[in-house]
């Protein structure tokens, strides 16, 4: 297997109750899926903040994931019904002041899905990829030190 | 405007007379022309330094959160129509209670941006502005000029849906047409229009000039949090320098905290001493609030803002 110039880094944050565990079952199940990942476990979509996925994006990920339990199926009974609502403001304002559609991606993966958290893995890293390292929009996020 | 002035200090002075509330929070005159600072006053007889004018643009309903700590008993407070759609956003957010206030409604003509003003008489001393409904009269050291109200309002005020109070106890004047005449959908999120490639320029633009003072945070009557992100240092979300990655991390977050909270009163734009269109961003996340939960903040009493509820067909097209 050949190794591509560009590794990208994307941030995903997993919920702790199904996507993190569809993770773990994926592993299990030796599936193979992109290492292009750094996963930040988080107790439910609901806690994740905004503040989050900008800080990500600050410190340079070339991308962002987020993955929780499908509606209805929150630990929690609504976190992440109640988060799909920032989830769709956030993604439209990146967009808006330029950032790719590619960079930020969702999905409800539930913790039985290892061929989805696998497929949607895939997917997700290869149009990171094919977007390049951040620049434009995402590349004037990014902090310099 | 004159009747709106004897008005409200009628019913500043009734109310602190009859102890219908303990303090009340107005307008006095600012220090130059074409200002007005936040002011107030706990005795009758000082009803006379609260005054009404269209450089009124501070929002009070900010202050009354901090007050609401300190005073024991009603509070009174001059709200035109986008100040109270904040205090019925406060008393949903359970920071403020309809009980503990007593409002002095002022059916609004429109704040004036002053920077217009000053434009129009470029390299002139503006000594005073006195105005009626539909003009304003312009002083200079040696002359005055006339100018219409609607050449000098600020950009959200013609967009305006809510000019009248949503909750009043008293009001001042006549109730006066809802709307400014113009359509907020046609000119929220003005990037919209960019092909994506060239939305990072306008929006680098925009904001380069930010030096980080967070006035639009301190005026704005939604940032009450004890501590804000900005100021956290553990982990430290958004830097506090000028370099761009800090400034957008602060105006996208501190945005998106508004979010279906907004009433676009305006008042983070007159407060920014670098003239940065602040409502570049605000407006969007309205325009989408509106779109998709078809909410505008501080319409009615009773409403949960749109970001603490859902609906289970919620629109999710773009998730896996």
């Amino acid at each position: 297997m050949t190794r591509e110039a560009f590794s990208p880094r994307i941030a995903a944050f997993l919920c702790s109750w199904c996507s993190y565990g569809a993770a773990d079952m994926a592993g299990v199940g030796r599936m193979g899926y992109p290492a292009d990942f750094r996963v930040v476990r988080i107790p439910c979509t609901g806690r994740l903040s905004p503040k989050f996925i900008l800080s990500a994006l600050r410190q340079g990920a070339d991308g962002v994931w987020v993955s929780g339990c499908h509606p209805g199926d929150c630990h929690f009974i609504s976190g992440n019904l109640m988060v799909r609502r920032h989830f769709t403001l956030l993604k439209n304002l990146l967009e808006y002041v330029g950032v790719e559609p590619g960079r930020l991606h969702f999905s409800w993966i539930s913790s039985a899905e290892a061929d989805k958290f696998a497929r949607v893995a895939a997917d997700v890293a290869a149009a990171v990829r094919a977007l390049g390292p951040a620049s434009g929009a995402l590349g004037a996020l990014i902090k310099a030190v | 405007m004159q009747t709106r002035i004897v008005n409200i200090r009628a019913a500043a002075k009734a109310a602190l007379e009859e102890g219908l509330c303990r303090v009340v929070a107005g307008y006095a005159p600012g220090a130059i022309a074409m200002r007005a600072r936040p002011v107030f006053i706990d005795k009758p007889e000082d009803a006379g330094k609260l005054t009404w004018s269209s450089f009124c643009v501070g929002n009070l309903a900010g202050l009354l959160t901090q007050a609401a700590k300190q005073a024991s008993g009603r509070i009174g407070v001059v709200a035109q129509g986008c100040v109270s759609r904040n205090l019925v956003g406060l008393i949903g957010e359970g920071r403020l209670a309809r009980e503990d206030l007593y409002v002095i409604g002022v059916p609004c003509l429109g704040m004036a941006e002053r920077r217009k003003i000053e434009a129009r008489y470029p390299g002139r001393a503006i000594i005073a502005v006195e105005e009626s409904e539909e003009v304003f009269v312009v002083r200079g050291k040696r002359r005055e000029e006339r100018m219409l109200r609607r050449d000098a309002l600020r950009d959200n005020c013609y967009t305006c849906v809510q000019r009248n109070p949503v909750i009043y106890d008293a009001l001042v004047a006549e109730p006066v047409p809802d709307t400014g005449g113009g359509d907020i959908d046609k000119v929220a999120a003005p990037w919209e229009k960019h092909p994506p490639g060239e939305r990072l320029a306008a929006f680098q633009a925009a904001y380069a000039n930010c030096t980080r003072c967070h006035a639009c945070r301190d005026v704005c009557p939604l940032c009450y949090c004890s501590t804000c992100f900005v100021d956290e240092s553990t982990p430290q979300w958004a830097g506090k320098t000028g370099d761009f990655a800090d400034v957008a991390t602060y105006h996208l977050l501190r945005a998106l905290h508004c979010a279906g909270r907004c009433t676009d009163c305006g008042a983070c734009e007159s407060a920014c001493p670098q003239n940065i269109k602040v409502r570049r961003l605000t407006s969007k996340l309205e325009k989408d609030v509106r779109a998709l939960y078809g909410c505008q903040a501080g319409m009615a009493l009773g409403e949960s803002p749109p970001l603490t509820v859902f609906r289970p067909d919620d629109p999710q097209d773009f998730i896996k």
